[in-house]
C-alpha cells in the first residue's frame, strides 16, 4: 500500500533542523543546567528516526553515510581519553581541567574538559540508538 | 597516586574501543590484541610488585577525597586477581586466533573480549560498592554477547536463560546496595565497613548480608543458586567458556569474600555459619553433578561449582589460615580451570562431540595432549606437589582447628570424587583403542595445546613455589583478616 506522506515529509524537513539545533543547545547547557551528552544525543537520534520514518531507510543513509558502529567508537575514545588524559597530568584518571576565557561575541565563557567527555557521551547515544533502530528497521 | 591501578583497566578499555575501528580487518586486530594483552599482564605484573612492595594502592578518581568519590583500591588480593585474569585472558585470547572461526572474529568478538576483561579487572579493583555494581554490569553485557555470538540454537536457548537470571540478580544488587546505604550513609567500602563496625552490625546489617550473600550466590553459583551455570557454561565455544568458567563465578566469589571479610565479620555465628553449610552443600551438589554426567564439558562445569564451595568454605571458617588458603586455592582454580576448559575444547574440536562414551585412544595420536590433561587433572584434584595442594591443606587444617570436622572431611572427600571425575575423562577419552572421527576441518592441536599448557606449567610452578609464594598470599590474607589495614589504607587516618 502506498502512503501519501507528503505532509510529514514537508514538515520534517522544517522541523529537522530545528530539533538538532535544539540538541545541540541541550548538549552546551548541559554543564550547569538540565541537559547533556545524552539528552542531546537523544534528540539528535530522534531527529534522524524522524526521517526514518518520513522517507525510508536508504534515503537517509545517502544523506547521512555513517557507519553508527564506528560512531560509538569514537564516542567512546573521546571520554575514554579525555578520562586517561589527566593521567598526562599526573592527576588521577578522570579528573577535569577548566578556565574561563573571553571569547569574541560570547563574552566570559568557561571551556571545561568536561564538554569534550559529554562529545563522547553525545556520539555514543546517537550510534547506539541508530544501531539499534536501523538492526530493527532493516529486517523489514 | 600510582598510575599503575588503573592501568589493567584502561588498557583492555583503549583495545576493546580501538579493536571496533578494525572489525573487517582481522590480522590487524589480532596483533593489537596480543600486544595490548601483554601490557595488561606486564602492567598487572608492575602493580602485583608496587603492592607488595609499599603496601596498598588507591586511587581517587575524578581527585574527590575518599569517602565521596571512587577510589579504586588494589590489596594484594586484588593485584594477584588482575595479574591471573590477565594472564588467563592472554591464553584464551592466543587460544581464540586459531579456534573461534571467521564469523565470529568479524562481529566484534576481540572488542568484546577487551570489555569483559575490564569489566573483570574493574570489579577486581573497585573500592566503592556501587561502582562494583557497575563493573559487574560491564562484565554481564560482555558476557551476553559473548554468550550468543555466533548465534548456534542452543546458544540463543542458553543466553535467554542467562540475561533472566543476571538482569534479576542484578536488580537484586541494585537493591542490596540501596538497603545497606539507608542504613550506614556511604558507599566507599572502607567507609561501611568503618560504620557497620561503629554500630557493631544490628540485626538488619545482618539481613543485608544474607542479602548481599543471594546476590553474589547467584553470579557465584553457590547452592542453590548455581542451577543456572551448568546450562549456560556448556554453550558458547571453548575459549568463551574458559574465561566464563576461570573468571565469571571467581569475581562473584570474590565479592563474597570481600563482603564477608571486610563489611558483616561482628556476626560470624550466623552469617558465616551460613556460608559454611552452603558452601558445603554447594560442594555436594558439585561433587555429585561431576560423577554423574559422562559428557567432558558438564564434567568441567560442575568441578568450578565443587571450587567455588571449597573456596568459600575456607572463608566462612575465617581465620587468617583458612582465608590464606582460601586465596591460594582460588588462584590456583582460576588458573587450573582455564586450562582445562581450553583442554575440554582441544578433544571436543578433535572427536566432534562431547560425549566420553564416543571417545577412545586419542593418546596414540595426541601424546602431548594427553599428558598436559593428565598433569592438569592431578593438579586440580590437589595432588602434592602441584597447586591445588597448598591451599586445600591450608582450608582443611583450618576447619579441623575451628572444629568443623564435618566440612573438613567433606572437603578432603571432595578431592577423591574430583580425581575420580577427571580421571574418568583421562581414561575413557586417552585409553583405548583409537576411533575414526569425522572432522570438518583440520584442527591446529598444536597451536591450540600451546596456550593450556604455559597455563598447567604455571600450576605446576605454581605448586611447587609454595614456599616462595607464601609470603605474597600471607599478605593477601592479613588484609582480608584485619579490615583496619584496608580502612587505614583508603581512608588515610
Amino acid at each position: 500500500m502506498k502512503t501519501n506522506d507528503l505532509i510529514l515529509q514537508t514538515v520534517s524537513k522544517v522541523i529537522l533542523f530545528l530539533i538538532v539545533l535544539f540538541s545541540l543547545y541541550m548538549f552546551f547547557a548541559g554543564h550547569y543546567h538540565p541537559g547533556g551528552g545524552f539528552v542531546g544525543g537523544l534528540m539528535t537520534s530522534g531527529a534522524i528516526v524522524l526521517m526514518l520514518l518520513a522517507y525510508d531507510i536508504k534515503t537517509v543513509t545517502t544523506i547521512l553515510p555513517v557507519d553508527y558502529k564506528k560512531m560509538i567508537a569514537v564516542g567512546l575514545l573521546f571520554a575514554a581519553g579525555t578520562a586517561a588524559g589527566g593521567l598526562l597530568f599526573g592527576v588521577p584518571f578522570l579528573t577535569h581541567a577548566f578556565t574561563y576565557v573571553d571569547l569574541p561575541l560570547l563574552g566570559k565563557t568557561s571551556l571545561h574538559t568536561a564538554v569534550l567527555f559529554d562529545t563522547g557521551v553525545y556520539l555514543v547515544v546517537i550510534g547506539v540508538t541508530m544501531t539499534i533502530i536501523q538492526t530493527i528497521g532493516e529486517s523489514e | 597516586m600510582n598510575s599503575l591501578i588503573i592501568l589493567p583497566i584502561l588498557i583492555p578499555l583503549l583495545t576493546g574501543i580501538i579493536l571496533i575501528f578494525f572489525s573487517k580487518n582481522i590480522p590487524v586486530q589480532k596483533l593489537i590484541s596480543v600486544i595490548s594483552s601483554l601490557l595488561m599482564v606486564l602492567s598487572a605484573l608492575y602493580l602485583a610488585v608496587a603492592v607488595y612492595q609499599d603496601g596498598i594502592q588507591t586511587m581517587n578518581l575524578s581527585n574527590w577525597e575518599a569517602p565521596f568519590g571512587i577510589t579504586l583500591v588494589s590489596d594484594m588480593l586484588s593485584a594477584l586477581l588482575v595479574l591471573t585474569t590477565s594472564v588467563i585472558a592472554l591464553a584464551c585470547l592466543l587460544y581464540s586466533f586459531r579456534s573461534i572461526g571467521k564469523e565470529r572474529e568479524s562481529f566484534f568478538y576481540y572488542p568484546v573480549f577487551f570489555f569483559l576483561v575490564l569489566g573483570i579487572n574493574g570489579a577486581f579493583t573497585t573500592g566503592d560498592i556501587f561502582n562494583l555494581f557497575v563493573f559487574f554490569e560491564v562484565m554481564l553485557m560482555a558476557s551476553y554477547v559473548l554468550l550468543v555470538l555466533g548465534g548456534t540454537k542452543i546458544q540463543l536457548r542458553e543466553t535467554i536463560k542467562y540475561i533472566l537470571v543476571n538482569v534479576i540478580s542484578s536488580a537484586l544488587f541494585v537493591i542490596a546496595v540501596a538497603y545497606l546505604y539507608s542504613v550506614v550513609g556511604t558507599l566507599n567500602m572502607a567507609h561501611i565497613s568503618e560504620r557497620i563496625s561503629q554500630i557493631g552490625q544490628p540485626g538488619i546489617v545482618t539481613v543485608i548480608a544474607v542479602f548481599f550473600l543471594l546476590v553474589f550466590g547467584i553470579k557465584g553459583a553457590i547452592f542453590p543458586l548455581y542451577f543456572w551455570l551448568p546450562g549456560s557454561y556448556y554453550a558458547p565455544p571453548a575459549p568463551v567458556m574458559a574465561m566464563f568458567g576461570a573468571l565469571l563465578t571467581k569475581v562473584g566469589v570474590y565479592s563474597i569474600t570481600r563482603t564477608y571479610t571486610l563489611f558483616f565479620y561482628h556476626d560470624t555465628g550466623y552469617t558465616h555459619g551460613l556460608l559454611e553449610i552452603l558452601s558445603i552443600f554447594t560442594i555436594i551438589v558439585g561433587v555429585i553433578g561431576a560423577i554423574a554426567y559422562s559428557d567432558v564439558k558438564k564434567i568441567i562445569i560442575y568441578n568450578v561449582i565443587v571450587a567455588v564451595g571449597v573456596i568459600l568454605f575456607g572463608v566462612a571458617t575465617l581465620t587468617e589460615e583458612s582465608l590464606a588458603g582460601s586465596v591460594f586455592y582460588l588462584i590456583h582454580d582460576m588458573i587450573i580451570k582455564a586450562a582445562l576448559f581450553l583442554l575440554i575444547g582441544i578433544i571436543v574440536k578433535i572427536t566432534g562431540t562431547s560425549s566420553i562414551k564416543k571417545m577412545g585412544g586419542l593418546i596414540h595420536q595426541y601424546p602431548g595432549l594427553a599428558w598436559t590433561f593428565f598433569i592438569a587433572a592431578l593438579a586440580l584434584a590437589g595432588i602434592p606437589p602441584l597447586s591445588g595442594f597448598a591451599g586445600k591443606v591450608l582450608i582443611v587444617r583450618s576447619g579441623l582447628e575451628s572444629g568443623n570436622y564435618w566440612g573438613a572431611g567433606i572437603v578432603l572427600l571432595s578431592s577423591l570424587f574430583v580425581l575420580f571425575s577427571v580421571m574418568k575423562i583421562f581414561i575413557n577419552v586417552f585409553w583405548g583403542s583409537p576411533r575414526a572421527y569425522r572432522q570438518q576441518e583440520p584442527v591446529p592441536a598444536k597451536w591450540l595445546l600451546a596456550a593450556p599448557a604455559v597455563l598447567t606449567a604455571f600450576a605446576v610452578l605454581y605448586g611447587l613455589g609454595t614456599e616462595a609464594l607464601y609470603p605474597i598470599i600471607s599478605l593477601a590474607a592479613e588484609t582480608l583478616s584485619n579490615p583496619e589495614i584496608y580502612i587505614n589504607a583508603v581512608l588515610k587516618e
